[in-house]
């Protein structure tokens, strides 16, 4: 059936003109050498060496990259335990207020996560004494949290798609829970597992206002910097920073999507050799690929 | 079209049960309402309907019927509208309808997955076509009644879709693509996603309510059963060309080559050599059978050409006596008896090697089969019952 | 089978483990079991059931221990703090036990919080203009990507990977930059108003930075993504045949666009809208820097008076007011969708 599709892609091309021009626009400045945004002061890479000057912006990379590594990493671990519970647990007692739990960080304004972290953390100080003041701690907590969120969202949908019959056959055959587990169900979930860990870094690195409340004045992450910055105004050394954290982030999609197309095709030349062999082989097979 | 080329004599043996033809004589005369002239579809270099020429007369009931892939769904949804032929023509009710969109198509057609709204009821759902002509309120409801009894579903024209058996659903999408009173109805395997038995029974059903309205009714389908039972004429496809069109008992008695033979019911086919070529007889030597098979009739055929003897399992005859004649019968072992109730195969090796089925009746209940496994028996058939195909 | 999975309710082993019993004790457990076999040790050894035991207690325990820690706690102590009072000092507000001991007075004092965000027009202004941005918003990221979801399902499959990649890759770059990178081009000698200028098209620059106009573009184009990507998901699962049946029954392709695809593509239209609706009423990173001083949105709002005022027991009371007022009514909504879509799934 033919349908118009002259307004469709119109609409495709300025929603991807929206989202991408600005990215472009900032990838070009950064090799412009004048500090003017609208100016073209010819191609340099000072701003690039500027950056790589600039001794605050480092460090706080460092923090940002420390706080999302070990908060990704967490973050997967408790999300798939939660992921666990939710999907193969059947009843548990105070099942409702831990779905609850694990779901209302996706729904909660950042700045009532941030404050709420915050008070948490002043009053157990005053109470107990820890933690001794804030700073990467306090940011690796708060981010756990919210991220795990995420990661029990995207390991429990992994869940629900994987066949249970393969796990019970594995029980039957013999293997006890916690071995199918680690041998069947662990395997199955990895891609999930991935994609959850890669979905925190990025959220982590990617805060500024939970992170702004729970951070001490030692430790400054990243977009604390860059906010700070442009709230002074345009800098170029940001055009340059966000040129590499674009680069870097297309890389990543890139390698993970030609993974996958690889594997997509592999599937796909196997379907075509057993449908040929099929079609060449009989004429009344009824199966479609 | 057909062009069968044996021109054997009408045995009165086995008519396949449920075609009509009473109905076809009725109807060989009726005006042709879609006519598909040399239409070919291809897809990027793939072709997947080719050269296909077809007529189909008013208040027919047709079917299309081939293997997977063969392009049957494609040739149908040309005729609804939902692809463009690459070349050719499409005419329905006399009108060239090659580039009318489907929404301006007096036809309609019964999804295989049915295609129901799910967020209508069924009342809705029937009524939609009618709500697209601005039909008044009051004759929407009629029609949408009248359609719901005869699918028999009055009492379920509030529910939605998902509440209804998948039988009930069946018949939703037939009271739906119905309720426009069409000029065609085209139906893409409309039994294929019911169990056999629901299957069975509505296949009937069809026949019934295609009878009652008399829309011309078009169904593809892969079911070689299926299409015996329900149409008055089959077109048989094979890999986007059609390879003859015909009664089902035509079909059946008369196949014009080997792919439809086989295609169409069972069949033992033996290759051979035509050693005897002459215009009240042939005889065709096959190194399959011991004996060199007779048929009283001339072929299209030069002599020395291959051609094939089918032989239908309930045309043969098994006997523990040798017959007296020098054609049309061979030798071999019982290998196995396949019982089925109302009749039993029997499995034969031939001493050649090749294998024959031969079905017999089981008339008597209380007869002892008195030729049973690894018994040396005869296999002999009459000659106006033997096939030759070319191809 | 279905209920219990890897913990021991599944008789845990009961069949291969027990070599010394007899197939029928062992059967007998198995099926004694069952969903809940919680308390059921036979069958099977006492060490097994104490890993079990414990193996199940330490997956429900750990994550459990730690969202009440880090996420329930927090807002009790929120709570706590919207109604004690402000007072300069570490930490800023009076402690708890005062108000314990200081009786009635104290209490209706500690009130006050709440009732200054009821007389002060700020709070309540910037809680309707939060809802207000988020709305428009999201109606202008569902108009805009409704379309492009339609057009990647219908795309062939090649290019609906590749545009599927063009929409998530935005998401993983930093979502501050993104909202930086507008500055550069809205502000009063930008991209846009250099451009119209040198145009001819205007003499002086128009003020696009700072305006309602930057917020909704810094909103929209920050949460298009998510608008999208459940609006594809929905339409690509839909069958086309149901657009073809509409169009065999008689009815035009936008008719059927409006009759047959708008309604079924309601989850994704719904998903889509809280995925845009929710962050953006809390938003304050592009109010702040797109939306300029005067922009009134209360995640802003609590972020000011926290920061700026140091004001704690009011920016608690801020926020425990959107709890009541937004977060709540989202999740109860969103609780009824869920359980809408599943019934309708199931039957
Ligand atoms: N849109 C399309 N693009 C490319 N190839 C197609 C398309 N539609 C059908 N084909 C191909 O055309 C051939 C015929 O398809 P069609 O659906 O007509 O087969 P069919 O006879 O209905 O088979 P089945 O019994 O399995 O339904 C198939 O090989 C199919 O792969
Ligand atoms: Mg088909």
């Amino acid at each position: 059936m033919k349908r118009s599709p002259v307004f469709l892609y119109a609409m495709l091309a300025f929603g991807f003109a929206f989202l991408y021009v600005p990215i472009l626009l900032l990838i070009l400045y950064s090799f412009n050498e004048s500090r003017l945004v609208t100016v073209w002061g010819g191609f340099s890479l000072k701003w690039y060496a500027e950056l790589f000057r600039n001794e605050q912006m480092l460090n706080a990379a460092l923090v940002s990259l420390r706080v999302a590594v070990t908060s990704a990493t967490i973050a997967t671990v408790l999300g798939t335990l939660s992921a666990l519970m939710m999907g193969r647990f059947g009843r548990f007692r105070g099942r409702l207020l831990f779905t609850g739990m694990i779901t209302a960080p996706l729904v909660m304004p950042e700045v009532i996560t941030g404050l709420s972290l915050l008070l948490l953390f002043v009053s157990l100080e005053t109470v107990i004494g820890w933690p001794a003041g804030r700073g990467i701690d306090t940011i690796t907590i708060a981010h756990t949290t919210f991220c795990m969120a995420y990661v029990n969202v995207v390991v429990q949908s992994r869940l629900v798609g994987l066949d249970r019959s393969v796990e019970e056959a594995a029980m039957d055959l013999g293997a006890r829970p916690l071995k199918a587990f680690l041998v069947i169900t662990l395997p199955m979930l990895a891609p999930a597992l991935v994609s959850g860990w890669l979905l925190s870094f990025t959220l982590s690195l990617d805060d500024l206002v939970i992170a702004s409340f729970v951070a001490g004045p030692a430790s400054t992450t990243l977009p604390m910097v860059v906010f700070s910055s442009v709230r002074l105004g345009v800098t170029p050394e940001i055009n340059a920073l966000a040129t590499l954290l674009v680069l870097l982030a297309t890389a990543t999609i890139l390698i993970a999507a030609g993974f996958m197309w690889r594997q997509e095709r592999e599937r796909e030349r196997v379907a075509t050799k057993a449908l040929k062999t099929e079609r060449g082989g009989s004429h009344t097979s009824s199966s479609r690929p | 079209m057909t062009d069968t080329l044996v021109q054997g004599t009408h045995s009165a043996s086995s008519r396949p049960e449920g075609s009509r033809p009473g109905a076809v004589l009725r109807r060989a005369e009726a005006r042709p309402i879609i006519e598909i002239q040399d239409v070919v579809k291809t897809f990027g270099d793939f072709v997947a309907v080719d050269q296909v020429s077809l007529t189909i007369r008013e208040g027919e009931l047709f079917a299309l019927l081939g293997g997977s892939g063969c392009g049957k769904t494609t040739l149908l949804r040309m005729l609804a509208g939902f692809e463009r032929p690459t070349a050719g023509r499409i005419l329905i009710g006399g009108q060239d309808m090659t580039q009318v969109p489907p929404y301006d198509r007096p036809v309609n057609m019964m999804f295989q997955s049915y295609a129901l709204f799910p967020h209508m009821s069924v009342e809705a759902n029937v009524a939609f076509g009618l709500r697209q002509d601005s039909l008044p309120k009051a004759e929407i409801r009629d029609r949408v009644r009248q359609m719901l009894d005869l699918v028999q579903l009055g009492p379920f024209a509030k529910r939605k879709p998902h509440h209804l058996s998948g039988g009930q659903r069946q018949r939703v999408a037939l009271a739906r693509s119905l309720a426009k009173h069409p000029k065609v109805l085209l139906l893409d395997e409309p039994l294929a996603a019911l169990d056999k038995k629901l299957r069975e029974q509505t296949q009937l059903e069809l026949v019934g309510i295609q009878e009652r309205v008399g829309t011309t009714f078009v169904v593809v389908t892969h079911d070689q059963e299926e299409a015996m039972t329900m149409a008055d004429r089959v077109a048989i496809m094979d890999s986007g060309r059609i390879i003859q069109v015909d009664t089902p008992h035509a079909l059946y008695e008369y196949p014009n080559t080997r792919y439809v033979a086989e295609f169409f019911g069972t069949v033992n086919m033996f290759q051979g050599q035509l050693i005897e070529d002459e215009p009240d007889h042939i005889l065709i030597r096959s190194d399959a059978l011991a004996n060199p098979v007779y048929v009283g009739h001339g072929i299209s055929a030069r002599g020395g050409a291959t051609v094939w003897v089918a032989l239908r399992p309930e045309k043969l005859a098994i006997s523990r006596v040798q017959p007296d004649s020098p054609h049309n019968w061979d030798q071999g072992i019982v290998e196995d008896i396949v019982y089925l109730g109302g009749i039993s195969t029997y499995h034969i090796r031939l001493d050649s090697g090749a294998l024959a089925r031969v079905t017999t009746q089981n008339l008597e209940r209380m007869a002892e089969p008195d030729i049973t496994w690894d018994d040396r028996v005869f296999v002999s058939w009459r000659h106006d019952n033997t096939v030759v195909v070319t191809g | 089978m279905s209920g219990a999975g890897e913990g021991p309710g599944h008789g845990l082993g009961g069949r291969p483990t027990t070599g010394a019993r007899t197939r029928s004790i062992a059967e007998a457990a198995w099926a004694a079991a069952g969903r809940d076999g919680e308390r059921n040790g036979h069958g099977r050894t006492r060490l097994q059931w104490l890993m079990a035991r414990f193996g199940r207690g330490t997956v429900i325990g750990i994550p459990y221990i730690w969202l009440l820690l880090f996420f329930l706690l927090p807002f009790l102590i929120v709570l706590k703090i919207s109604f004690a009072e402000f007072r300069i000092g570490l930490p800023p507000y009076t402690p708890l036990l005062e108000w314990i001991e200081g009786g009635y007075l104290q209490i209706k004092l500690a009130f006050g919080n709440f009732l200054f965000l009821l007389d002060d027009p700020l709070y309540v202004v910037a809680y309707l203009n939060s809802l207000k941005v988020a709305l428009v918003s999201t109606l202008i990221a569902l108009l805009i990507g409704y379309p492009m979801a339609y057009a990647i399902a219908r795309a062939s499959p090649t290019w609906r990977a590749v545009y599927l990649l063009l929409v998530i890759l935005p998401f993983w770059t930093s979502f501050l930059i993104r909202v930086y990178a507008w500055i550069g081009i809205l502000k009063n000698n930008g991209l846009i108003n250099n451009a119209l200028i040198s145009l001819g098209l205007i003499d002086s620059p128009l003020p696009l930075l700072n305006t309602e106009v930057s917020l909704y573009i810094g909103i929209v184009y920050s949460y298009l993504p998510f608008m999208v990507l459940p609006l594809y998901a929905t339409l690509e699962k839909m069958d086309i045949a149901l657009i073809e049946a509409a169009a065999d029954l008689g009815c035009r392709p936008f008719k059927a666009f409006l009759t047959v695809t708008l309604p079924l593509s309601m989850p994704g239209i719904v998903a889509g809208s809280m995925l845009v609706f929710i962050p953006a009423v809390g938003e304050f990173v592009i109010p702040d820097l797109l939306g300029g001083a005067g922009t009134l949105m209360i995640g802003k709002v609590l972020w000011s008076e926290f920061f700026n005022n140091r004001d704690w027991p009011v920016a608690s009371a801020v926020a425990i007011a959107m709890l009541i007022f937004l977060v709540i009514p989202i999740v109860v909504f969103q609780y009824y969708q869920h359980k809408h879509a599943e019934r309708a799934e199931e039957s």
